[in-house]
């Protein structure tokens, strides 16, 4: 115990006291500096920030319009919006948003890619701003959530627009999907337009006709609060939704399209000659586009991405393969169009053929060799040695520039962006390509549409809806109405032949079909209900050694020949033209039947049921 | 002791100054009480328009009032000898429980500054707002004046423990003002010029390595943003460029009660706790600040008038930190808000919604009343 006494307690007063009244000075002058500064920004700074509090509470905020929706020829419905439960989180709101992430992925299944995309959006926006964590939450997850919202400040249930697809794979790649903006994507984007949407048109429709889809975003002039939650609007300029599409889809057709493709691989084009309207367009393997919208988990994407059969890989106008002997009946016109051959002009055929000077045989698909035959002829029995003949005549650059008329080696102009130009070789090209000079065997193997010839599911289509049209062209097209904004202009042009060329050539594929020479008759010719014009092909994945006879089964399947088939009905009056191509699998012909008569049969049929009927109304008066 | 025993009970049996007055007798100081009810009042006032007119936050605030009001008048019954006394246990108490909270403390908003007892939650960090003026004041008291540099490095320990445990919550402007207001005493003790001196000397290192090792990020962000708001206005200079805006176009009378737009859309955050005072001046303008300074001034005025008036060195140190401590709360709070100062969690005394810190305040005023009305007849000076 300190004792009193040693202590001088008058000095220790004073020396508190001094202190005090020192202390008192000081506070004295800090309360001025306060005052100052608050007659600082009360006086002298208020008409500068009473100006400014007058515009904080008004904020001009965006509103995201609808996006378009797309319907198929009959009004059904192919995208749409459907309004779904988002997650959403407010940074501004969250002290430790790792922990607030945990605790509730500990409520409901948060994958890390969900995580790691929110997390990389999250830096982008602004602290008031809620980010979507997760979307499509079910019922059970909402009311997770809702029970424990206390324990999860910055948590916010949203309800939101989020695009569907109800016929799921089927239009995978035809109407294709809309997926998070990512990066890349965002710098393009007008800041203006995107205000408030999350998604853009991936690939497809949804891509192409972006700018229409997405509409106009409204503006409305709220009272807002510091966490961007309006307490009222004081006005409003609505959005404009997106416009919608039809297409010239039909869903039933493209469905009987997949059905007939059996789960091979490959690709059917159905076109409308009338129109150029694709009625149908699959790519088989397809998958499912409603898994990209809200942002893919990256393992189903991978498995996707590294799948052997390539489902995300629109076979339709990307897929190029040698379109074989589908390019007969144009090779054909055009050596009547360049008076290469007369159309009464026979050959005699013995199985195979020679270049003048070199001892490769070029063989006939048929080894036998069929004797005596006309152009005609050679269409209906897929002649290569009436056509490997005509070759040097013809000469490469007359062959390239004839089919180029009919779309080969360009874009069909199709309004998607998933578009590959195909192979149309000529000298000039494989000068370029190659720094060689083109040889006179090369021109032998393109004129049968193998070699270096390569064409896409989708110009075959227009290449056989020009034959069905007699060389009226129509833009492929999947979007019926005209924005030409947005749309290419028609990429063909009317070809102008000899009314006779097209009728020997159209002839000659209704006898593939119908007569029992024909390369298809045995496969779907018997019991055709309707004039069908066909051809078929058989394109040659590897090439077979000279002398070995080719045995599809001794080849693994991926090295099976491709079958390829172009057709249209009735021959008459064309109203459905279409390409097959099935890789690794014969049978094209039939899938194409299976296709034209789901088409046409009924509609026949009621054509028929209308005739009979004005028929007996004729008798009876 | 027995001899101070003696005295006192000699001054509670007869008295030989002059009869002993009802606030003596009752321990109420009725000029203090009455200027903490002013306050007080005028702080319902005030946070009824910044909670949005909610009235059932304006009767729990009057409720924790009521508590204050209990506990302050408790608290002056107390003698000042008593605390004394006990002040080493209620430090080790006190610290006790700041490790407690460390470990097995409620995690709230990213910190951990809550201990749950079967019927009550409380932060540790409100008690040792008391505890470290009444100990450290009882250190010095003890010692010869002026300290010895010996005494001087025992007394920063003392304040040093629970400010770096406070820190470690994260609870920075907590923190700081207990250990300032455990440095006040030391200054009113008086210290060598040439310790002031070498205290400025020490605190510039001292300061960057606080920096560097002890201020979490969220907090160097703060400071950041104090310095300059509008690198980042969406970010954290949100809530000083909107409580400068709130301030300043309040002008000199206001937008009027309730009619202020900041605060009621919410433009100002933390708008009914730590930013309260922008409500006020946003809506009674630079004179309704200065009235409610004005009356501040009264409270502080009178905890000096205690201070002088104490008759303990231990009640001279012990008064003088509790309104110097007062003061600065009141100096940051509004420094903080109007862009003086870098945004630490100190809520506005009275006023700012809050239980906890209100009741701790009025504990704080209880010590004063009774530093003030315990008096013994050998103090007796004049």
């Amino acid at each position: 115990m300190p004792v009193n006494t040693l202590k001088d307690h008058k000095a220790e007063q004073r020396i508190v006291s001094i202190r005090v009244w020192l202390a008192l000075v000081f506070m004295i002058l800090l309360v001025m500096l306060l005052v100052s500064r608050l007659f600082y920004l009360q006086v002298v700074k208020y008409d500068e920030l009473a100006t400014q509090s007058e515009e904080n509470r008004v904020l001009l905020q965006t509103v995201p319009p609808v996006r378009g929706l797309i319907y198929d020829r009959d009004g059904r419905l192919l995208a749409t919006n459907r309004s779904s439960q988002t997650l959403a989180i407010v940074r501004e709101r969250v002290e430790d948003l790792d922990q607030l992430l945990d605790d509730i992925a500990r409520l409901i299944p948060v994958t890390e890619n969900e995580r790691s995309r929110f997390l990389e959006q999250i830096t982008r926006s602004r602290p008031f701003e809620s980010v979507p964590l997760k979307f499509r939450l079910n019922d059970k997850q909402v009311a997770l959530i809702a029970v424990n919202q206390f324990r999860l400040p910055g948590v916010e249930i949203n309800a939101e627009l989020v695009r569907e697809y109800p016929e799921g794979s089927s239009f995978a790649h035809s109407v294709g999907y809309v997926g998070r903006i990512n990066e890349r994507e965002l710098k393009n984007l007008d800041p203006a337009l995107y205000t408030g949407t999350y998604t853009v048109g991936k690939i497809g429709l949804e891509r192409f006709y972006e700018p229409a889809l997405i509409g106009r975003p409204g503006y409305q002039e709220v009272e807002v609060n510091a966490r961007g939650r309006v307490t009222r609007v004081l006005s409003r300029v609505n959005p404009t939704p997106g416009k919608d599409l039809q297409l010239y889809i039909d869903t039933d057709l493209q469905n009987a399209a997949i059905k007939a493709m059996d789960g091979r691989r490959g690709s059917v084009v159905v076109l409308d000659p009338k129109t150029g309207g694709v009625m149908a367009m699959v790519s088989n393997p397809a998958f499912d586009p409603n898994l990209f919208v809200t942002g893919i988990d990256y393992v189903t994407f991978n498995d996707l991405n590294t799948d052997i059969e390539k489902p995300l890989y629109n076979r339709a106008t990307l897929g190029e393969y040698p379109p074989a002997s589908t390019i007969k009946p144009l090779v054909a016109l055009g050596l009547l169009a360049n008076n290469v051959v007369d159309k009464n002009e026979k050959i005699y055929d013995k199985g195979w053929f020679q270049l003048p000077g070199s001892d490769h045989r070029f063989r006939n698909w048929n080894r036998k060799g069929d004797g005596w035959i006309n152009l005609s002829q050679a269409i209906l029995r897929s002649n290569d040695t009436f056509f490997y003949k005509m070759a040097e005549k013809m000469g490469i650059d007359r062959l390239h520039d004839f089919l180029s008329q009919f779309g080969m080696g360009r874009e069909s102009g199709i309004d998607i962006h998933e578009e590959r130009t195909g192979l149309l070789p000529s000298t000039e090209w494989k000068q370029g390509a190659y720094g060689q000079p083109w040889y006179p065997g090369e021109t032998v193997i393109a004129i049968i549409g193998q070699g270096y010839m390569l064409s896409t599911p989708m110009q075959l289509a227009e290449s056989v809806t020009l034959i069905a049209n007699r060389g009226k062209h129509v833009q492929p097209r999947l979007v019926k109405e005209d924005i030409p904004e947005l749309q290419s202009p028609e990429w063909g042009h009317d070809i102008e032949l000899d009314n006779h060329y097209w009728d020997l050539v159209i002839s000659g594929m209704e006898k593939v079909v119908s007569y029992n020479r024909g390369t298809a008759y045995w496969r779907i010719g018997r019991d055709l209900k309707y004039r069908m014009a066909g051809k078929t092909g058989t394109a040659q994945v590897v090439s077979i050694p000279q002398g070995e006879e080719y045995d599809a089964e001794k080849l693994k399947e991926f090295e099976r020949d491709h079958s390829l088939f172009v057709a249209f009905a009735p021959i008459e009056d064309p109203q459905i033209a279409m390409a097959v191509v099935l890789e690794n699998s014969n049978g094209a012909a039939n899938v194409a039947r299976d296709v034209m008569d789901f088409y046409l049969l009924p509609r026949l049929a009621r054509a028929e049921q209308k005739k009979t009927s004005a028929d007996n109304k004729r008798t009876t008066q | 002791m027995t001899g101070q025993d003696f005295v006192r009970q000699l001054d509670e049996g007869q008295g030989f100054h002059k009869a002993p007055d009802w606030s003596e007798r009752l321990h109420i100081d009725f000029m203090l009480i009455g200027f903490v009810v002013i306050v007080c009042g005028a702080g319902l006032f005030i946070l009824y328009s910044a909670s949005g007119q909610d009235m059932s936050i304006v009767i729990r605030q009057a409720i924790y009032m009521l508590i204050g009001f209990v506990g302050m008048i408790i608290i002056a019954q107390i003698s000042p000898r008593l605390l004394m006394r006990l002040s080493p246990w209620i430090y080790i108490g006190g610290v006790a429980l700041l490790i407690a909270v460390l470990i097995m403390g409620i995690h709230s908003k990213g910190a951990q500054r809550w201990i749950q007892l079967p019927f009550i939650r409380f932060q540790p960090s409100e008690i040792i707002k008391l505890v470290m003026p009444i100990v450290v004041a009882t250190y010095v008291s003890k010692r010869q004046l002026p300290l010895s540099l010996k005494n001087i490095v025992a007394v920063m320990i003392l304040i040093g423990i629970p400010v770096v445990l406070i820190a470690r919550q994260p609870d920075l402007g907590t923190s700081l003002l207990i250990g300032a207001s455990g440095l006040f005493i030391l200054l009113l003790a008086g210290l060598r010029k040439r310790l002031i001196f070498s205290a400025i000397m020490l605190a510039v290192p001292s300061i960057w390595g606080f920096w560097h090792f002890v201020m979490l990020n969220y907090q160097k962000q703060r400071v950041l943003t104090f310095l300059n708001p509008q690198s980042d206005p969406w970010g954290a200079g949100w809530n000083i460029i909107q409580s400068k805006i709130a301030i300043g176009s309040g002008g000199l009378y206001g937008k009027g009660w309730l009619l202020g737009t900041q605060s009621h859309l919410d433009f100002l955050p933390e708008s009914h706790t730590d930013f309260i005072i922008a409500v006020l001046a946003e809506e009674f303008g630079l004179m309704g600040c200065l009235i409610l300074l004005a009356l501040y001034a009264l409270i502080i005025g009178r905890g000096l008038f205690i201070t002088l008036r104490a008759q303990t060195l231990f009640g001279r140190l012990l008064a003088g930190s509790i309104t110097l401590t007062f003061f600065v709360y009141i100096f940051v709070n509004i420094g903080m808000v109007s862009g003086l100062l870098p945004v630490v969690g100190v809520p506005l005394p009275l006023v700012s919604r809050g239980g906890t810190s209100l009741v701790t305040l009025m504990a704080g005023f209880g010590l004063l009343m009774s530093i003030q009305t315990h008096k013994t007849f050998l103090g007796q000076s004049r």
